[in-house]
């Protein structure tokens, strides 16, 4: 399981969702899961701290979706699948997120997609650049 | 005796769905991508199959992380769109088929794989996408759906070989069901896309064309692929390529591609759409 667990993490801005991730992450999963409701997502817009005190996660945590890093919420144990959940009650796109966590202004990564995408090659490996 | 004529791997890009619900199928952006399903449309109206074993994954929509089952088989009557964060699809219930789903479920467990049995369970864009871009936007769906949701979020997800051996589970349920029915069976998500962190936006053309012509020809290689080369070379989510060896373990050995589609982008993801048929 070890070297199954390994492996993944010479994949280059890639963070696998694995066993570790999942018990770190629970409350702010289980917070995005929440906002599947409609009540729930009034009530996270109306007072975002507040009600994001009502799930027993981090403060650094509760500060990531404040801050709508979507990075940092993945460092800290946010799944994609989840975090959507965060940028449909905000009413962005999955593009918008996906500008937001690569650094690039949403019109440059549209472009890029359009282009044929983000290419594999020099994107394979952290060890082997080259490939 | 129920039999399988055919299967039908699809991507199943939310954007897609939203773009079918909102009537954009014609801007200049999604017009491409329609046009790929318009041979589809067409051929699945002929061969209209009494229902389609949809092999996809929730998006955290069903199961959060309180429960997280492997493979679920959705045994209920009906099932509803699910509300992923901005309302529920605009598209009909879903109808079940009870009576076929629970067969498969007894016969795959006493071959002993694990199924679970859910008898309520919204399903999300991952099972509602592939059936509009197959059957448009009718009242009712013109089949009975028997979901099949298979765990791609909490690693490990199944292997590909776990997932090939399920296919062929199936396909012996489904010949073993005495009734007169024909089947399809549905492979969703992929092809290349990654959703998360820096690396957003990977596509891979050439994974997806070996992909594609290994699923028909060599399988049995295919299914030997680690979950590490599908994160690496297909992205993060690319790895809901596993899907599609279900879809083709219930296939024949001999089973002939009909058509294939193959589009980027539609928003973050390559769009891949095969067809391949029974003899």
């Amino acid at each position: 399981m070890r070297s199954y667990n390994e492996a993944f993490k010479d994949i280059p801005g890639t963070t696998v969702f694995d066993a570790t991730r999942s018990r770190q992450g629970y409350h702010l999963n289980m917070f995005c899961m929440s906002l599947m409701k409609a009540g729930n997502r009034e009530r996270f817009k109306a007072d975002e701290q507040a009600y994001l005190e009502t799930f027993p996660m981090t403060p650094e945590q509760r500060q990531a979706v404040r801050d709508r890093d979507y990075n940092r919420m993945i460092a800290l144990g946010g799944n994609i699948y989840f975090l959507a959940k965060i940028g449909a009650t905000d009413g962005f796109s999955f593009q918008n997120l996906a500008s937001k966590m690569t650094g690039v202004p949403e019109d440059d990564y549209k472009a890029m997609m359009v282009a044929g995408g983000r290419p594999a090659k020099g994107n394979r490996s952290i060890a082997d650049k080259s490939k | 005796m129920a039999r399988i004529t055919a299967g039908i791997a699809t991507s199943h890009i939310p954007a897609v769905g939203a773009a079918i619900d909102l009537g954009k199928t014609t801007e200049p952006y999604w017009q491409p991508v329609f046009k790929g399903y318009e041979f589809s449309k067409r051929w699945i109206v002929e061969k209209m199959p009494d229902v389609v074993v949809l092999v996809y994954n929730d998006h955290a929509s069903a199961f959060s992380l309180e429960i997280i089952p492997t493979f679920a088989i959705g045994c209920a009557e009906r099932f509803a769109p699910a509300d992923e964060g901005w309302g529920p699809r605009p598209v009909p219930d879903v109808e079940g088929h009870p009576e076929l789903a629970w067969h498969i479920a007894q016969s795959t467990i006493l071959d002993e794989f694990d199924m679970t049995i859910v008898n309520k369970m919204d399903v999300d864009h991952g099972l509602t996408v592939p059936l509009s871009l197959l059957f448009g936007q009718p009242q009712a769906w013109p089949v009975k759906v028997i979901p099949l949701a298979v765990n791609v979020v909490q690693y490990p997800p199944p292997t590909g070989n776990r997932c090939w051996n399920l296919g062929r589970a199936i396909r012996k349920a489904v010949e073993s069901f005495d009734e007169d029915l024909d089947v399809m069976i549905f492979g969703t998500g992929g092809m290349s896309h990654q959703l998360q962190g820096p690396r957003a936006g990977l596509i891979n053309r050439e994974f997806d064309t070996r992909f594609l012509d290994k699923l028909t020809a060599d399988p049995a290689g295919l299914v030997k692929l680690p979950h590490v080369d599908y994160v690496r070379e297909a992205g993060s989510e690319g790895i809901e390529l596993v899907m599609w060896l279900i879809m083709r373990g219930a296939l024949k050995a001999d089973t002939r591609e009909v058509y294939r589609f193959y589009h980027v982008p539609a928003s973050n993801t390559a769009v891949g759409h095969i067809i391949l048929e029974n003899p």
